[in-house]
């Protein structure tokens, strides 16, 4: 399917939840839903007959500077096509639905984003730091992250 | 030893003034002596001619730096492990964790008296002898579940209680497998039954060849024993892999070498025990080794039997290098399920053909065909 | 008999297979419950080998960024520089010439070759034979000294550059592949011969940690994990790039041969199949590949336009993906590298319920992860 196609798909079945459709510069094309709605759209992407994405290739925490953002990269193996969804976030509270339930994939990638961004992923199974020590303080791949001087004493 | 001490004093005169409990304790310690300097010396050279075989099937060389091709590395290796730190583990149980290597040790080299090594070179002619050696090596089940224990270490004690079931699963088709040639000898010392092999039809004398179940028999008891003595395909217990060496992982320097230097004397006694009870033992083919003089018979025996015993280590040492390793389960499963019951029937088989056929062999009943 | 289990009093063992262990393939640490020899539970604790790659590649170049690939997994640098390459290319449009392109699929290749073989040896080893691993490492010497006259280096050897290879290949190269290749290719069944299909090796993976294909396509597995569970995925069949289009190869599926399909045999034999495959591929890449430069023009100061991509290579542990964000400035805004084990990992806590802990050893083996790949 088209990228235009299933964007128009997921409007018609959510309405305002699916806000736009970033096409130039972006390999794949980008649907941008709003961030409340994301694990609904993944459930309908997952199972509709002609959507049918069975596949999360990749989920990243993104810091575009004025605001945060969750890129899902999705892929069918039966279909064959490949998209991509987007949800903005704010930078003060980036919070979102888990889509851990849709594709159990998204596990531990949900959590290096939040251990390196801060976004937490709401009715995720298991959300903790896996990168960094467990007492760490700051989320590092922030644009405005400051290194620390001294961790446990010993100078950083 | 008390004969031995009295013909010393027939030998030497200057020493009739002696009394012979002094000559008897005297032979005896150097008897003991002369029987652990072999087995130690073996242990060593064990260690240098494993690697060299493990060099050999890798396709590299082995130790080749220290001595002639390397020889001397087991001296070298020995050094170094006195030389090492002493390191007992703080919240260690000091006591067990000491005592553990040394009853592991006592557990192996004990076995050493019995061998019989050739015609006259026994240093116990025990009337229990594979009694004696089934209960002695039952020791190192003991110090093996000390050592994981005492080394309050998880993954010592996962080792310690797999190993201990494995040895103490594997003692009975061990022991099942023995019997046959104890039934045949009708006696349990291994002089007796490294004898009755003999006559003068050289390699047919062999319990092996004997009747078709001491011929299983053989493998069975090779099976086991491989078991015995923690070889791979049955090294669980020390796992380099999986348990980082398992119930030895906190001992260092000379605490270690005992684990180790006991395990390659098992390994000897155990082969021993193969070539006393099926292979013939010390008998040299087509000449009767009591026959010869004392000097000649002795040395042409000890040969004999070094030979086939340091096979059968061969041996195991290439399955080592060639197989890989038995999950836990599989291993007991492999020996309560299979290697039991076989060895039972085994040994009712046998039974039951020394009843019907008055105890002859297949090689006895042809050679009384042709009169 | 159940009952009387149910009575005894018994305690749940917590192990800590540590940071430091023979087989975890790196500083993977497992923190296990055990009852007994029955695993509980097992989670896995990653990060001992975080290096922040991803924050290092925001303030980078693009072209400095190539030697951070070659650590991402050491054991396939070639794949992970090329993955890097074509990421950087497809944003920018730059076209790469055709003999370049041929150059870094027989390298490719070869690292795969190379990784198998490491994958191969450490899982037999860890499996208690320990032969098999110096056979390996035989083997894989011979493939390093191809790399070494290729580029200088045995292990991370930053060879391939954005808009092609850092040099030609080496006079005689060629013939020498070739000469390696007829001389690995009857190593295959050999290896066959001695452990695959041993009876004891066999038991000990067959029927363990089976995967299913909707299950395995549910947790994210690639490679040689998902197709051991029957599904015939492969990136250079399916999506192909570079110059695959033009070779022809079959996929390796695991297909249950000696338990179901799924078990840690048939993600072993995977790998072993795909070895011979790379082989087959590698001998039509040597047949087919021209003259011609191995550089295209890229700017000095190299500004890619703004834009997104997500690129995905497969490489020998799976399929590696970067999402690369542009701003139009020599720096990457955002790169995010998928790595194929740290999302393999995700399956491990769910597969290793019930299994004993000689099999989780097994179960680690078989996904062949490797850490600096799943911490960056």
């Amino acid at each position: 399917m088209e990228s235009k196609a299933i964007f128009e798909a997921v409007k018609a079945r959510f309405g305002d939840a699916a806000i736009e459709l970033q096409e130039e510069g972006f390999h794949p094309p980008f649907l941008v839903v709003s961030s409340a709605s994301v694990r609904e759209i993944a459930f309908f992407l997952r199972d509709d007959p002609g959507m049918r994405f069975d596949s999360l290739m990749c989920l990243s925490g993104v810091d575009y500077k004025d605001r945060f953002a969750v890129a899902y990269h999705l892929h069918s193996l039966e279909v064959g096509h490949k998209i991509g969804v987007k949800a903005y976030l704010p930078r003060e509270t980036p919070a979102l639905p888990s889509v851990d339930p849709v594709w159990p994939a998204a596990n531990f990638q949900e959590r290096e984003a939040f251990d390196l961004y801060g976004i937490v992923f709401e009715g995720s199974r298991d959300l903790r730091r896996i990168l960094l020590p467990e007492d760490w303080e700051g989320h590092p791949l922030r644009k405005d992250y400051k290194y620390p001087d001294f961790y446990h004493g010993i100078k950083v | 030893m008390e004969a031995l001490a009295i013909s010393l004093v027939h030998a030497l005169p200057v020493l009739s003034g002696v009394p012979l409990w002094a000559m008897t304790l005297l032979v005896t310690v150097l008897v003991a002596a002369v029987v652990l300097t072999f087995a130690l010396t073996y242990s060593g050279l064990a260690t240098y001619v494993e690697r060299k075989v493990a060099g050999d099937i890798q396709a590299r060389i082995g130790p080749n730096r220290v001595g002639p091709v390397g020889l001397l590395q087991f001296l070298a290796d020995g050094i170094k492990l006195l030389l090492k730190e002493d390191i007992i583990p703080a919240k260690a149980d000091r006591f067990l964790f000491i005592l553990a290597p040394y009853l592991v040790f006592i557990g192996s080299f004990a076995a050493f008296v019995v061998v019989p090594f050739g015609v006259g070179l026994i240093a116990s002619d025990l009337n229990i002898g594979v009694y004696y050696v089934m209960a002695v090596t039952s020791l190192v089940v003991v110090g093996v579940m000390l050592a994981g224990w005492a080394s309050n270490n998880k993954w010592a004690l996962l080792g310690g209680m797999r190993a201990a079931a494995q040895i103490v699963s594997y003692e009975v088709p061990v022991g099942m497998a023995l019997l046959p040639a104890v039934l045949i000898a009708g006696s349990l010392s291994l002089q007796d039954i490294t004898r009755s092999q003999g006559g003068l039809f050289g390699i047919f004398g062999w319990n092996l060849f004997h009747n078709p179940f001491t011929f299983f028999s053989f493998f069975l008891y090779y099976v086991a024993a491989l078991a015995e003595t923690n070889r791979t395909p049955f090294d669980i217990p020390e796992a380099e892999s999986e348990l980082v060496a398992g119930y030895h992982v906190e001992y260092t320097g000379i605490r270690f070498a005992f684990f180790f230097l006991a395990e390659y004397g098992d390994m000897f006694v155990v082969s021993a025990l193969a070539t006393a009870c099926f292979l013939g033992g010390w008998h040299v083919p087509f000449l009767s080794a009591e026959a010869l003089p004392a000097v000649w018979g002795n040395l042409f025996s000890l040969g004999v039997f070094l030979g086939k015993t340091l096979g059968l280590v061969l041996l195991m040492m290439w399955v080592r290098w060639t197989l890989p390793r038995l999950r836990v389960d599989q291993l007991m499963r492999m020996a309560w399920k299979y290697l039991v019951p076989l060895t039972f029937f085994n040994l009712l088989g046998v039974s039951l053909w020394l009843l019907l056929f008055h105890g002859k062999g297949i090689p006895q009943m042809i050679a009384s065909l042709f009169g | 008999m159940k009952a009387r289990a149910e009575a005894l009093p018994t305690q749940e063992m917590l192990i800590n297979m540590g940071p430091q262990h023979p087989s975890t393939h790196g500083v993977l640490r497992v923190i296990l419950r055990t009852d007994g020899e029955v695993v509980v539970n097992a989670k896995p604790d990653v990060g001992y080998l975080h290096r922040a790659l991803e924050k290092i590649g925001e303030r980078v170049t693009y072209a400095q960024f190539m030697p951070f690939t070659d650590r991402l997994d050491y054991l396939a640098s070639m794949n992970c520089n090329a993955a890097w390459a074509w990421t950087v290319e497809k944003l920018a449009g730059i076209e790469v010439p055709e003999r370049a392109e041929y150059i870094r699929v027989i390298v490719c290749e070869l690292n795969r070759i190379s990784s198998h073989l490491i994958a191969f040896g450490s899982f037999t080893a860890d499996m208690g034979a320990f032969t098999p691993f110096l056979y390996a490492i035989r083997e894989r010497e011979r493939i390093n000294d191809l790399f070494e006259e290729i580029c200088g280096n045995r292990l991370t050897y930053n060879y391939v550059r954005i808009g092609g290879v850092s040099a030609d290949l080496p006079d005689g190269f060629l013939e020498k592949t070739r000469e390696f290749l007829d001389y690995f290719e009857p190593k295959i069944p050999e290896y066959n011969d001695l452990i695959s299909y041993n009876k004891i090796f066999v038991h000990r993976l067959a029927d363990v940690a089976v995967i299913s294909g909707e299950q395995a396509v549910a947790y994210g597995l690639t490679g040689p994990n998902l197709r051991g569970s029957g599904i015939p995925f492969d990136l250079r069949k399916n999506e192909p790039y570079s110059v695959y289009p033009k070779l022809d190869f079959d996929v390796c599926v695991g297909t249950g041969e000696r338990g179901t399909v799924g078990d840690c045999f048939d993600r072993y034999m995977v790998r072993i199949n795909e070895m011979r495959e790379s082989a087959r591929i590698l001998r039509q890449a040597i047949d087919q590949i021209p003259d011609g430069p191995v550089m295209a023009k890229v700017p000095r100061v190299f500004k890619p336009p703004v834009g997104e991509i997500y690129f995905r290579a497969e490489n020998p542990r799976g399929e590696t993906g970067i999402y690369l964000i542009s701003d139009g400035t020599v720096n990457p805004s955002r790169l995010k590298i998928r790595a194929p084990s740290f999302v393999t990992m995700n399956i491990f806590e769910e597969i290793t319920k019930g299994l004993m802990v000689a099999d989780v050893v097994a179960v680690i083996g078989s996904f062949d992860i490797i850490l600096p790949e799943i911490d960056r």
